[in-house]
């Protein structure tokens, strides 16, 4: 996974609360290959009608190349499936702004370079006014943890470890592994002191 | 004199093996349990030419794709192939795997506490948000993503940081025909499903004390559902005898000790948490979710809100949810007709559970059709030696094998377009049940008085008279 700082891209605004894992990727999708693509299941029903057809005035439909998704409170709340990430990240998009996420989204999201900015509810209806139905530009600088949309800069709020995470683009097993010591000592003084800590075998 | 400590401080401590200067600590992992969707993380770890750092505290199941009906003949190719997969690499990486003809299969949230694999002070993952479940037994449980996974799989260990502790107290006693899964949705409906976002749930009172396992279960499993990653609930003597001579469970002097070390996992009388809730249980009637959020609900002799009633941001999600539900806001909630009806899922779907259901249905025919689907094959044997699959069966239900079925409608169990069904699950969420399925949740109890009256009813007139 590539490492980011800056970012500029189109933001289309969501101004939806709730949007849960399972719209984000419905469950029929979720036992396709990732090398298949999930950009084409993102919001899927949302955006589509019951023939499939895409509905033309839904806002991810009329703006594709957007990369910044606008968002309500509570995004990717619900289930854990990291596929809600692919399906944004297969779609185009670096980073969604909303003004609470699910914890377990969020995680994910970094893990594969989206950053889940937190905004304050206020500057997030100043978000969702501003861009309206319409997309524009809009500049992310992960450094300053600002977000410039025209003449306006907005702060957002991320998790120190996730910054430096996302920048340089880390995959944590390998981080890990450099602590292969200490977990193997854990490990020993685990098993020593709370042997039921291991499953007994069964009768 | 040391600081006070909460059970999640006890837990946390115990499992880190290190802490790095922002604060996120690398936690050791007791058991991994894995099911069909983590084929994204054999993928990662195949990629990488990985080997499984501990197959002996890995066990995987399948659940989320399993047929509930004719098991032993030909199924849907995805679900074939998503059941073949975890076959393929629990068998390359030596891991024990509770297939589907397992006379232990189940749902992995039901099987894990069944199997004498969950146990107080364990630091348990899964990558499936209602791994809090296991916090029932006073361990440290929770849901992961595919990358998370991934990283448990090849080190056996897990980066997080550390959550606030928060504190739901339900003091007094339930009334009849009310539950843990009324607990959960009162307190869901009054905090929002954000309202415990960022925290670890710790439950605590003489309501959760009186409370079986089971009932304990199905209060941390939906700790998820008002943002909680994790909820827990400290060991006693209800967990021990739940835990007494399960398969994977300590035996012997093994167990004496064991218990000895699983009593002092407790918060301090004088812990702080850095939130508290108090709930009195004599307050909270059987709920049911209107809406599309689990924090859509109200009691069942109560009105659908008025959207124009509530607060601005919750007003333009209740109007488009009650579009959706096809529903008028104002009117009472009860008598809402039901096209079907759902019993089992890992919130929901273990003996106890199953008992509610059958103590409405008991002589009784259910007007709308139905399926139950038993959290294991354990649970269903229990059921079937106790009479309950006859009760079901009589009512016009249709009895299946275990699975996570038409909570979340992998294995093809789904509600059609426009359908509304009663259903004792987690998530009410658009689609959840089917693309355009309408979702009510609710205990085991009330989808039970749902099918025989075929609408929304309150379950308590109905069990008067009746052991339930």
């Amino acid at each position: 996974m590539a490492g980011w700082s800056t970012y500029r891209g189109s933001a289309v605004s969501l101004p939806l609360a709730n949007v849960d894992t399972d719209q984000l990727i419905p469950a029929r999708f979720m036992s396709a290959p990732r090398s298949e693509g999930y950009g084409k299941f993102l919001l899927h029903d949302m955006r589509r009608d019951d023939s499939g057809a895409d509905s033309a005035d839904f806002v991810l439909n009329r703006h594709q190349e957007a990369g910044v998704l606008v968002a309500g409170r509570n995004f990717g709340s619900g289930s854990s499936r990291e596929a809600a990430v692919y399906a944004l990240v297969d779609a185009g998009f670096r980073a969604v702004i909303a003004p609470a996420f699910g914890d377990i989204f969020a995680s994910n999201a970094v893990n594969n370079g989206l950053l889940p900015a937190q905004v304050t509810a206020e500057d997030a209806e100043v978000l969702h006014a501003t861009l309206g139905k319409d997309c524009a530009e809009m500049t992310i600088d992960l450094e300053t943890g600002v977000m410039t949309l025209g003449n306006r800069s907005i702060p957002f709020q991320l998790r120190d470890s996730w910054r430096t995470k996302l920048i340089n683009g880390w995959d944590d097993i390998d981080l890990t592994l450099h602590h292969a010591g200490a977990i193997a000592a854990y490990k020993d003084k685990r098993h020593s002191q709370t042997p039921w800590a291991w499953p007994s075998a069964a009768d | 004199m040391t600081a006070p400590l909460t059970l999640l401080d006890r837990l946390w401590s115990a499992h880190e093996v290190l802490r790095r200067e922002d604060g996120t600590s690398l936690l050791w992992v007791d058991r991994h349990l894995v099911h069909e969707g983590s084929h994204h993380a054999f993928a990662k770890l195949a990629a990488r030419k990985a080997a499984v750092a501990e197959p002996a505290l890995t066990f995987g199941v399948v659940d989320h794709y399993a047929p509930t009906r004719g098991r032993e003949g030909a199924m849907a190719p995805d679900v074939a192939r998503m059941i073949d997969t975890l076959r393929r690499n629990a068998d390359q990486h030596g891991i024990r795997l509770f297939d589907l003809m397992d006379p232990a299969q189940g749902i992995v949230h039901v099987i894990g506490p069944e199997q004498g694999l969950t146990l107080p002070g364990l630091l348990i993952n899964c990558g499936d948000s209602h791994t809090s479940t296991h916090g029932a037994f006073g361990a440290l449980a929770f849901g992961i993503g595919a990358t998370e996974v991934a990283h448990v799989l090849s080190t056996q260990t897990i980066w997080q940081k550390k959550p606030d502790a928060m504190r739901i107290t339900v003091e007094g006693a339930l009334g009849p025909g009310v539950s843990a899964k009324d607990i959960a949705l009162h307190w869901i409906a009054r905090l929002g499903t954000g309202g415990a976002q960022g925290f670890a749930v710790e439950y605590a009172g003489s309501a959760v004390r009186d409370l079986s396992m089971e009932g304990r279960m199905t209060l941390c499993n939906l700790s998820i559902e008002g943002g909680a990653r994790f909820g827990m609930i400290a060991p006693d003597d209800t967990t021990f005898a739940y835990l007494k001579g399960r398969p994977h469970a300590p035996k012997g002097i093994a167990w004496d000790d064991a218990c000895a070390d699983w009593s002092k996992h407790r918060s301090d009388p004088d812990a702080a948490f850095t939130r508290e809730v108090h709930i009195d249980a004599a307050q909270i009637a059987p709920t049911v979710t209107w809406g599309t959020s689990p924090e859509q609900a109200v009691p069942v002799d109560a009105d659908i809100p008025t959207p124009a009633a509530l607060e601005a941001d919750k007003a333009k999600a209740a109007s488009a949810a009650l579009e959706y539900m096809g529903l008028t806001a104002g009117k009472p909630i009860a008598g809402t007709p039901v096209d079907q009806v759902f019993i089992g899922s890992c919130t929901n779907g273990r003996i106890e559970d199953l008992r509610a259901a059958g103590a409405v249905l008991t002589g009784r025919r259910a007007k709308v059709p139905g399926i139950v689907s038993p959290g294991s094959a354990k649970v269903k044997a229990q059921a079937e030696a106790e009479g309950l699959d006859r009760i079901f069966i009589e009512a016009g239900l249709e009895w299946v094998a275990s699975g996570c079925s038409m909570c979340v409608g992998m294995n093809g169990d789904l509600v059609e377009s426009g359908k509304r069904c009663a259903s004792s699950t987690n998530r009410n969420f658009r689609g959840r049940q089917g693309r355009g399925a309408r979702t009510h949740l609710m205990s085991p109890a009330m989808v039970a008085a749902a099918a025989v009256t075929g609408a929304i009813t309150d379950v308590r007139p109905m069990l008067q008279g009746r052991a339930a």
